[in-house]
């Protein structure tokens, strides 16, 4: 069964789904890094200043880029971890689409505003 | 006829990029909706495979073209400092907005979450396409995986229409504007 995850040309019933599941749940948390930093940078000055990695955009940058690279990073992991597994599938993507849910939320200044 | 360059740059972040990658939504949608069920009873050919595959690296790849143009070379512009005293703000929309209680709120709502909120959709795109490319047509037997994709898929696309309304909005309110002036055509 564990073989089976490399050959995706093909109809295969018998792939794992850990490979699936690890862009689902990285790219949640890639979503959600990119609200917590938000409104850090928001609350705390020196988080703000510290996102400011290109001027010219400002702290956008800097939050972006971090978000981005813990996304890929946390991808490769669970990649590395989960490709010839079957994992619980349908409780990691709504783990997964429920940060992105948040994300979606927290992001939006009136409710970043009350925290 | 003339347009500016920094308006050329805007109308191809916004009405090219991202304006496609909306379009391009709907069919992806449609396609992992009915094709990809698991009871789907038409079978998925090896064309429809590689069709679908295309289809969400070109949305992947306007995704990214979408979000690193607007945050890389739209948006210095639209956050321009002005030179203390300035009183006419055209060149600075951002200050422009801000300057006004009746048009602040396109900036302190929109541009401050659009500018987030566009991401999702590359990082949810991407992660489309790369799992399409891995698991194909076997998509049809891992329907929570299908269903977790059409899910990524239908909020990116919410959170790309949010960032779209946000920006034509802001540019009707305080256009990118400036820079050099291409000629596109002679007037009567």
């Amino acid at each position: 069964m564990t073989m089976s995850a490399h050959t995706s040309g093909s109809f295969n019933r018998g792939m794992t789904n850990g490979s699936g599941a690890a862009g689902i749940l990285a790219a949640g948390i890639g979503a959600f890094a990119i609200a917590v930093l938000d409104i850090a940078a928001d609350k705390v000055a020196s988080i703000n200043s510290m996102m400011n990695f290109y001027r010219p955009t400002g702290p956008l940058s800097g939050i972006t880029m971090v978000s981005l690279v813990l996304w890929l990073v946390v991808w490769g992991v669970l990649e590395w971890q989960w490709q010839k597994k079957d994992v619980a599938i349908g409780r990691i993507s709504r783990i997964a689409l429920g940060l992105l849910v948040l994300s979606l939320l927290l992001t939006f200044p009136p409710i970043a505003d009350l925290l | 006829m003339e347009i500016t360059e920094r308006s050329l740059w805007t109308m191809i972040h916004g009405m090219g990029f991202g304006a496609l990658y909306l379009l391009l939504c709907s069919g992806v949608i449609v396609e992992l909706w009915r094709r990809y069920a698991p009871a789907a009873e038409s079978p998925v050919t090896a064309r429809d495979e590689s069709f679908l595959k295309i289809y969400l690296v070109t949305m992947a790849v306007l995704a990214w073209l979408a979000v690193l143009s607007g945050a890389y070379i739209v948006y210095p512009w639209y956050r321009a400092v002005p030179p203390a005293g300035l009183a006419n703000l055209s060149a600075y929309p951002r200050y422009l907005l801000l300057s006004k209680p009746t048009t602040s709120g396109w900036h302190n709502v929109g541009m401050e979450w659009k500018e987030y909120i566009a991401f999702f959709a590359p990082i949810s795109m991407t992660m489309a396409a790369a799992v399409f490319i891995r698991y194909g047509r076997n998509l049809k037997h891992h329907p929570e995986l299908r269903n977790a994709v059409l899910g990524f898929t239908l909020i990116s696309f919410l959170a790309a229409g949010i960032a779209g309304f946000f920006g034509a909005m802001l540019n009707k309110n305080a256009p990118v504007d400036g820079g050099a002036t291409i000629h596109l055509a002679e007037g009567k």
